[in-house]
């Protein structure tokens, strides 16, 4: 038996390049998008600002302040300062930790749920699909913002301490997101646990949670990695608009949506821009942040989603 | 010989709206311990669909899937087992090798992943022992620097090593039972007969038993001890290798034969076999071949011929040598 030399084998010194060959191909293609970097760098920045900020701020305990109520910006308070005579800099930013934190976390749930359900109900089709299929398609059929109002407005019926309101808005936006999610992982797994690898696998006599976690669940690693960078933005933006509303973190609390909100009237917005500007634009580049460098990401890791 | 494996009047059907289709109809063959037996035919005559039925990849749906007869591996019916038992028995102690490499390996788990997982499963071999056999493992199917392959994902091997390889895989855990689907189709000659070489020593060193699907003659030739030729989901003769290929029988084994190109003989033509594998839906009470036969008699349009004795080592299903018997 004559013995192949490994054709596609490279030296041995290349042994770790080969190992992470997918994921290092990924980062330079990334590294070459500049929009999809500058989108990155913004998100990052926008972190290490809300979450190191507030530290540095001699406002950070949020205090009022009668005497200086609603001054425009100046030296001591770069963005001004609201109607009780909070600090607005340090406002935005303490506002960006909860709204980036309800983003961040709502991300995680929905798509661990998304993921694990779509998973379970493309893999073993029959009842189980039907189940959360059924479910997902109720909740998809009415529209996010009203069923996010009527989960909101339960919130403040029920009386939830302000403190634990973030917590439970983490959970409906995940409830609400979900249904996309686990459609499009039901899609993918319906396909490939057709593929002809996946035979092999039943051939070599696998169990199901095997065939599920080590086989099926890491061919769609790419995909969940670009919905979930996608998601964080329609999070945020969801909690804001939640917030704007008052039916989602509530007062003293400061989120990007309810500072907006306390400056809905007609005087705070032609004359106190510095109020409503800051959170608004806030919302603003870090949604489009987000957004642009998921697409980066899709480019790259999920080619044939490419528009 | 000790039979291994048993299928006793196999069929598989499948029901659609245009009617049913017999993928595989009433069919028993044997394959005894430490013998290779080859199912030929046509694209399209049922091979893959007795593979699949007897790993029991074919799910039920309805009145859909395996609809009779028994499968007795080791004496027990593969049929009756459940899907645990059956688990178990997959991949240790029958495994299948696929007719695509390329895509039977999960492209985003290194060789060495894949290659372990059996064994790991089977033989309850810890991680650094699996790692262990599995380096030599792909060693032996001559495969140079297996600890680098190792660490490879597939895409990074070509379809030869590839399905060395799924090689390795199959016979990681020394099965009884190989079957191979067209293993070599996809691959160009010289590779084909290395990867023939390669489980013929397999199966002497194994004592294993290889059921070969394949509608290559020249592979027949080179590593059958009982040949089966399947038609239209039905075995229409069956023989000892040399015995079929001396004397084939059936028209249509005749023609296969014939339609095989030789070397160093100059044709202006290769023959080729008239018409068609006829539409399973439109199967009729007759000889499925007789429209495509040289020799079609009356008979032949009307009733199926059964599988029958012909001398000592052949059996073959047509009219021709019914009558033969008849008037001797």
């Amino acid at each position: 038996m004559s013995s192949v030399s490994g054709a596609a084998a490279p030296g041995r010194g290349a042994k770790t390049a080969v190992k992470s060959s997918m994921w290092r191909q990924s980062v330079r293609l990334l590294l070459k998008n500049k929009l999809a970097i500058a989108g990155l760098v913004i998100v990052v920045l926008m972190f290490l600002a809300c979450f190191i900020g507030p530290m540095f701020s001699p406002y950070a305990d949020n205090k009022t302040n009668m005497r200086i109520m609603n001054r425009a910006p100046n030296l001591q308070h770069w963005l001004g300062t609201d109607k009780l005579g909070r600090d607005v800099l340090t406002r935005v930013l303490l506002a960006g930790r909860i709204s980036l934190t309800v983003g961040l976390a709502s991300m995680v749930l929905s798509v661990t749920l998304g993921t694990l359900l779509g998973a379970l109900s493309g893999f073993f089709r029959g009842v189980v699909d039907q189940v959360i299929m059924r479910v997902a398609d109720l909740l998809l059929t009415i529209p996010s913002l009203p069923l996010l109002f009527i989960f909101g407005a339960l919130l403040s019926d029920w009386k939830v301490p302000p403190e634990n309101r973030m917590y439970i808005v983490m959970l409906i936006l995940s409830l609400v997101n979900w249904p996309s999610m686990a459609r499009m992982i039901r899609g993918q797994m319906l396909s490939l646990r057709e593929r002809e690898f996946m035979q092999a696998t039943t051939v070599l006599g696998l169990n199901n949670k095997r065939k599920l976690f080590h086989h099926l669940l890491p061919n769609l690693i790419p995909l969940i990695i670009v919905i979930a960078t996608l998601n964080i933005g329609g999070a945020i933006l969801s909690e804001s608009v939640l917030s704007f509303f008052g039916l989602g973190v509530t007062a003293p609390t400061p989120t990007w949506g309810n500072m907006i909100d306390a400056a809905n009237n007609l005087i705070d917005f032609q004359e106190r821009p510095w109020l409503w500007m800051p959170p608004g634009l806030s919302i603003f580049i870090t949604v489009i942040a987000i957004n642009i460098f998921g697409d980066g990401l899709r480019d790259v890791l999920d080619p044939k989603q490419k528009r | 010989m000790e039979n291994l494996l048993r299928v006793n009047r196999l069929s598989t059907h499948f029901h659609t709206d245009e009617g049913t289709v017999k993928a595989v109809d009433d069919i028993s063959f044997r394959v005894g311990k430490g013998e290779t037996v080859c199912i030929v035919g046509e694209s399209g005559c049922g091979k893959s669909i007795t593979a699949m039925s007897i790993m029991g990849l074919i799910q039920a749906q309805g009145a859909s899937g395996v609809t009779g007869g028994t499968i007795e591996f080791g004496g027990e019916d593969l049929l009756k087992l459940g899907k645990n038992e059956l688990r178990t028995l997959r991949g240790s102690e029958i495994s299948m090798i696929f007719q695509e490499p390329m895509s039977s390996l999960n492209p985003v788990m290194t060789i060495g992943e894949q290659l372990t997982e059996p064994l790991r499963i089977h033989r309850k071999l810890n991680r650094k022992a699996a790692a262990k056999r599995a380096v030599e493992l792909i060693a032996q199917v001559g495969i140079s620097r297996p600890e680098q392959i190792m660490d490879s994902y597939p895409h990074e091997l070509s379809g030869g090593m590839l399905q060395r390889i799924m090689i390795a895989i199959a016979i990681s855990c020394g099965p009884k039972l190989l079957i191979a689907d067209e293993p070599t189709t996809a691959l160009d000659v010289t590779i084909q007969a290395q990867i023939l070489d390669m489980l013929r020593r397999f199966k002497d060193e194994s004592e294993m038993s290889i059921m070969l699907i394949t509608h290559d003659l020249g592979v027949v030739a080179e590593m059958a001890d009982y040949v089966i030729v399947m038609y239209a989901g039905k075995i229409v003769e069956e023989g000892e290798v040399e015995v079929l290929f001396d004397d084939p029988k059936h028209p249509y084994t005749r023609g296969l034969l014939r339609s095989k190109p030789v070397l160093g003989q100059l044709q202006d033509e290769l023959y080729s076999i008239p018409g068609q594998v006829p539409d399973p839906l439109e199967l009729t009470e007759s000889c499925y071949f007789h429209d495509r036969c040289e020799f079609c008699m009356d008979i032949c349009r009307v009733k199926g011929p059964p599988l029958r004795g012909v001398g000592e080592r052949q059996k073959t299903a047509c009219w021709l040598y019914e009558e033969a018997n008849v008037h001797a």
